[in-house]
């Protein structure tokens, strides 16, 4: 299995927002794994998939170039599980950019209407870790946004027909 | 608009709390970031951000906090730096810098007696009042 855990961006507005969307699926394997016979998505992949999104749309925002890590989970709160054949939303805005990171704050909600029911809200915040923690030394290559990466990015770019 | 330093105090104890999860009696004027509320190097950035938003009254004029003007940069380099720091003391020189670097820390204390676990108790929350304060109302 690939770590990804979002399908498409349907929504890319540069600096801005964005909204990406996961359909869960009983053939995924981690739906088996939480608890026997009664499979729903973990909350940390839930979350897993908003900071994917998120850190997306902090990454375009530089072109790629930085290495954006999540740093921090501001806020995590859940109204719902979710269940096998359900489609989330997840609905991200960045609060704040800047040359050394990201606040995003971010809704999931299932299906693609904006008042679709409320699955959680999470709140992050990225680093662009080349400009933070002085003295730390990284790897050149950006190991974030990698080759397998650059080469999904095309599809969704075709697929979605955005203009990144 | 100008504000009054005790909604500024409000306001920076709010962020703290939000950002590093302490309680509100924890944050006094006198406690250190790191030390008393643990604060780590992530959460500079978390609390600049914070700061940003809470101190921004109009969208088109937002409160901007330049990097490294808060929180200095490259401490760590400079408490590993021999004419700076010796023997876990630091030197006039590293005193000149630190008050270069942090020109809104009180340094009454420090001047008494200049160790490093002095110089680090310099950013404390009556510091961060203080940097907001003169960008605000200076």
């Amino acid at each position: 299995m690939r770590w990804i855990w979002i399908d498409k961006f349907v929504e890319f507005v540069p600096k801005q927002s964005a909204v990406a969307v996961k359909n869960v699926s009983l053939a995924e394997e981690y739906l088996h794994d939480l608890y026997p016979a009664f499979p729903i998505m973990p909350h940390t992949l839930i979350i897993e998939g908003m900071a994917q999104t998120a850190g997306i749309l902090v990454g375009e925002a530089r072109n790629f170039s930085e290495k954006v890590i999540l740093a921090k989970i501001g806020k995590a709160v859940f109204h719902r599980l979710v269940r096998p054949g359900e489609t989330l939303a997840y609905r991200a805005r960045i609060d704040q950019l800047s040359e050394t990171g990201a606040s995003v704050s971010g809704t999931v909600r299932l299906g693609l209407q904006s008042d679709g029911p409320v699955v959680a809200e999470i709140e992050l915040m990225f680093s662009h870790i080349d400009k933070n923690l002085a003295g730390a030394q990284f790897p050149e290559h950006n190991f974030v946004f990698t080759r397998q990466f650059t080469e999904l990015l095309q599809s969704y770019r075709a697929a979605a027909n955005i203009t990144l | 608009m100008a504000i009054s330093k005790d909604a500024i105090y409000e306001k920076v104890q709010g962020v703290l709390v939000d950002a590093l999860g302490v309680d509100e009696e924890e944050v006094t004027p006198e406690a250190t970031l790191r030390e008393d509320l643990g604060a780590e190097s992530i959460d500079f950035l978390d609390i600049v951000f914070r700061l940003e938003k809470a101190f921004t009254t109009d969208p088109a004029k937002p409160f901007k906090i330049p990097r490294g003007e808060l929180f200095p940069e490259n401490l760590p380099a400079m408490m590993s730096d021999e004419q700076f720091v010796k023997d876990g003391r630091i030197t006039p020189l590293g005193s000149e810098e630190l008050k270069k670097r942090m020109p809104f820390a009180d340094f009454a204390e420090f001047d008494k007696n200049p160790t490093v676990q002095g110089a680090q108790n310099l950013l404390n929350v009556q510091t961060v009042v203080n940097y907001i304060n003169s960008k605000l109302n200076g």
